[in-house]
């Protein structure tokens, strides 16, 4: 009836209890506070049904902010267990778990903290820095949404229902096929990530499309801002790769679930295939991530520098070639696995000509600030801390580019600590720099600029406390996901040293939720108006808050910067209004997700009744979708006069 | 105003499928160059010049063409503005694209019929896995090609349905295209390896 579904797929060890209770607890306090308030009609009109990218941008944002603190809880565990628990008789964290902590851990940081707050800035910024009222598909973008919550929900779910996958974040077969890993882990991450996956495909047709056909007019492509030319480049990558991770993903559980031989180590199965393809998806999926960092930054140091951003063009072919560079390096990645010499120096060669493009970028941000009046917020503080430490992994990046050298320490800490310098200081930094810049934008707002610093300096403090020594560790000859070492090795004190990083960064989280908490508190004080920080381009010219329809009149556009433009240029603000067709609300986008989330269960749980009954559900919901007739409500002139009146008195 | 907000629509819709097709020609890829990089993994088992019945692929080779012809005729019906002429032409590519799914299933039966199912060894899990994702594909198209044809039966040739008919034909047309590869690479090749 249940499939492999029983009792014994509850946690029996303490930890996982605890985690389960604690996490529990809060999810039906919170169920329990909205049921209390009376708060879901609203929540299912106003947030679940909307296909407002500014909306579905917020409910990205708050997903990953959520799954951020249960990833930094992973790494606080890996390392308490490297630095005290396993020098001490205390088993409190099995190997088996330590395994589960941290595929979790890579898994629900890429997928879920990265690229929910790249979707978050993208649904938010990018329509509007392109003078769009909204993206090319809106129903389309409510299931991406959707479809990555769906994702979510399911990876979490692996801690009270059965387990995780112990196989690392890129599960390698043999080790993820059903011969080593016979439970659910692998299962549940197979599935929550081919969710999620289709859902982050879906949105790279979809911002690819809006970006090409919705540009205001006059806006060619070499006066698009920096940020949304990120995006295209950026999602681009999405579009070629994440059809590769489908069908890795669709393979591997082929295997695992009707015994084909595609990774096998039997029957002719290759399993070496399956490490080419996941990183034919897995390298330019970095740079899907830290692209949008490098556009956020462009747009933010031009507005602090009160100067236009250096060397746009360059920009733009930099990002254009480390776009096109990024699919000719996967290989990297396995040096060691009997390529041949040949091959290895093509991929270490191509890998270090991505040093090239990404160090124009780094000078063009610098020159921009050169004779720049440049104001230190917290945005500039992120900035700089990402410029230091971006380089530094940049540098050991080039050093792992050369086979020699990789063969040295492929798979230590020397390489955990190089890429966590890539996303910790290139990814990370760059949202929280760009959450900082737009939070106004978002919420009519400023957070606040002191706790907002303090923030930025524990994060970086802490990061190069539990980094740099991981260096030093993995030289020492110290290999990744270890959860035991011989104490005569002489490693404790340096993971204490990494450990005692990780807290300052944690003391950094914490300064963050306070920050925001503080902030929303003083919301009366710290209100701005719809352009704070005197901004350049487009999201600036829209009101704030930000009505359903963005904008009132398209704007047409005659500069790169072309706020910037108007405002020096005073041009009229118009008065004459059209009524505006925006796209109704729906729950589509809803029931698409849960009942493809409930088909990914009850494939894991080998339920296979309730795949073809949900599955059927699924196909018919997805049929209806398309048959909709009336899809656009209609905003009247008569009510925007009504928002945009209100707006000019604040503005001018 | 209406009519150019159409445009715009129609312009973005197609677009936006033509990205779609090409990452779907991406998935295609992917198991192509899996099915050529395990076929030669049989385990032991018969080569695929043994297994193949060439004479049946032809004949759903031969189907599926007939139905992309059959798809683009619809089309002409459809911009000449002939109800009854299209839904002909849509239910003859209906029944063409239904013969070559059903001419694959029994393929696919005959084949594990004769013990060489994608559990025999890695070299036909590629193959069930690359030639069963087109058939797939089939299967979504016959699905579409049926609300298609309910939908323009009741409402007539909205914009909204000539899109949507516009769209189904580039996707059956890719759907083509894909096969003649599978042909190519799959069947001719296979069969004449054993030569």
């Amino acid at each position: 009836m249940f499939g492999r579904l029983s009792l014994d797929a509850f946690p029996t060890d303490i930890i996982t209890i605890g985690g389960v209770a604690s996490g529990g607890a809060v999810v039906l306090a919170i169920l329990a506070f909205i049921t209390y308030k009376k708060k879901w009609r609203y929540l299912w009109n106003e947030w679940f049904t909307s296909l407002d990218p500014k909306k579905i941008g917020t409910m990205y944002a708050i997903v990953a902010a959520i799954m951020l603190l249960r990833g930094v809880a992973d790494a606080v565990m890996i390392r308490a267990q490297q630095a005290v628990l396993s020098q001490t008789d205390l088993n409190l964290i099995d190997s088996d778990m330590f395994q589960q902590v941290f595929s979790a851990h890579g898994t629900i940081m890429i997928f879920f903290v990265a690229m929910g707050g790249m979707f978050a800035f993208i649904n938010w910024i990018v329509p509007l820095q392109i003078g769009a009222r909204d993206v090319a598909f809106p129903l389309l973008n409510s299931i991406s949404f959707w479809l990555f919550a769906g994702g979510m929900v399911l990876m979490n779910l692996s801690l009270a229902l059965g387990e995780f996958s112990g196989a690392g974040w890129l599960a390698y077969p043999p080790l993820s096929g059903l011969e080593y890993s016979p439970g659910t882990g692998v299962d549940y991450w197979i599935w929550s990530l081919q969710i999620a996956g289709v859902g982050s495909l879906l949105s790279g047709v979809n911002f690819l499309t809006t970006i090409f056909t919705m540009r205001a007019k006059g806006m060619t492509l070499m006066k698009m801002p920096v940020f949304t030319w990120s995006i295209v480049t950026s999602m681009l990558l999405v579009a070629f790769v994440f059809p590769i991770l489908t069908v890795t993903l669709t393979l591997l559980g082929l295997d695992r679930l009707i015994g084909t031989h595609f990774f096998t180590s039997d029957l002719g199965g290759n399993p070496m295939m399956y490490i080419n393809l996941i990183w034919a998806w897995g390298h330019p999926e970095v740079y899907i991530l830290v692209l949008p960092a490098f556009g956020i930054f462009s747009e933010l140091v031009p507005v602090f520098s009160r100067k236009k951003l250096f060397g746009y063009k360059s920009m733009v072919f930099a990002l254009s070639s480390i776009m096109l560079l990024s699919f000719m390096v996967w290989l990297h990645h396995f040096f060691t696995m009997g390529a041949g010499a040949n091959v290895n120096a093509f991929f270490g060669i191509t890998t270090m000509l991505i040093a090239v493009p990404t160090g124009v970028k780094v000078f063009n941000w610098i020159f921009t600030m050169w004779r720049g009046k440049v104001k230190f917020t917290s945005s500039m503080i992120w900035f700089m801390g990402f410029a230091i430490t971006f380089t530094i992994g940049g540098l050991t990046g080039v050093m792992l580019a050369v086979p020699g050298i990789d063969f040295q320490v492929h798979n230590s800490l020397f390489l955990v600590a190089h890429f966590h310098n890539m996303i910790i200081g290139g990814v990370v930094f760059g949202f929280f720099a760009g959450l900082t810049y737009w939070w106004p934008k978002f919420t009519g707002w400023k957070l606040h600029e002191g706790l907002g610093k303090i923030a930025a300096w524990l994060w970086i403090v802490g990061f190069l406390v539990a980094f740099l020594p991981l260096y030093a560790l993995g030289f020492m000859g110290a290999v990744r996901r270890l959860d035991d070492y011989d104490p005569s090795f002489g490693w404790q004190s340096l993971f204490i040293v990494a450990g005692i990083g990780v807290m300052i960064i944690g003391l950094g989280v914490v300064t963050q939720i306070t920050q925001i908490g503080y902030s929303w508190l003083k919301r009366k004080q710290l209100k701005v108006n719809s352009d704070p920080w005197d901004g350049r381009t487009l999201e600036w010219a829209t009101p704030t808050p930000v009505p359903d329809y963005s904008f009132a009149k398209l704007p047409i556009v005659s500069d790169r910067d072309a706020w910037w433009e108007m405002k020096h240029a005073k041009t009229k603000v118009p008065t004459k209004y059209e009524d505006i067709e925006i796209p109704k609300n729906t729950g589509y986008g809803v029931y698409i997700g849960l009942l493809s989330t409930i088909v990914a269960f009850s494939i894991i749980w080998h339920i296979w009744w309730l795949v073809i009954l949900s599955g059927v559900a699924l196909v018919v919901v997805a049929i209806s979708s398309t048959l909709r007739e009336k899809t656009e409500r209609v905003i009247t002139a008569a009510d925007i006069i009504a928002i945009e009146g209100k707006r000019q008195r604040s503005v001018l | 105003m209406n009519k150019l907000k159409d445009t715009a629509l129609s312009y973005r819709t197609e677009l936006g499928f033509w990205m779609y097709l090409m990452t779907d020609c991406i998935l295609f890829g992917c198991l192509f160059a899996t099915y050529a990089v395990l076929r030669g993994s049989t385990a032991g088992g018969p080569s695929e010049a043994e297994l193949f019945d060439m004479p049946m692929v032809l004949a759903q080779t031969l189907a599926l063409l007939t139905s992309t012809l059959t798809a683009g005729l619809m089309l002409v019906a459809m911009h000449r503005k002939r109800s009854v002429e299209f839904k002909v032409w849509l239910g003859v590519t209906i029944a063409f694209g239904a013969a070559f799914f059903a001419m694959e299933l029994n393929e696919f039966a005959l084949l594990i019929a004769e013990g060489q199912s994608w559990q025999s060894s890695a070299a036909r899990s590629g193959f069930f896995a690359l030639v069963g994702t087109h058939g797939l594909h089939i299967l979504v198209g016959l699905l579409w090609a049926t609300v298609l044809a309910v939908v323009v039966h009741r409402r007539g040739f909205t914009q909204k349905n000539i899109r949507q008919a516009k769209l189904f034909a580039l996707f059956w047309h890719f759907l083509d295209v894909i096969w003649i590869f599978i042909f190519t690479f799959v069947y001719l090749v296979g069969a004449s390896n054993g030569i």
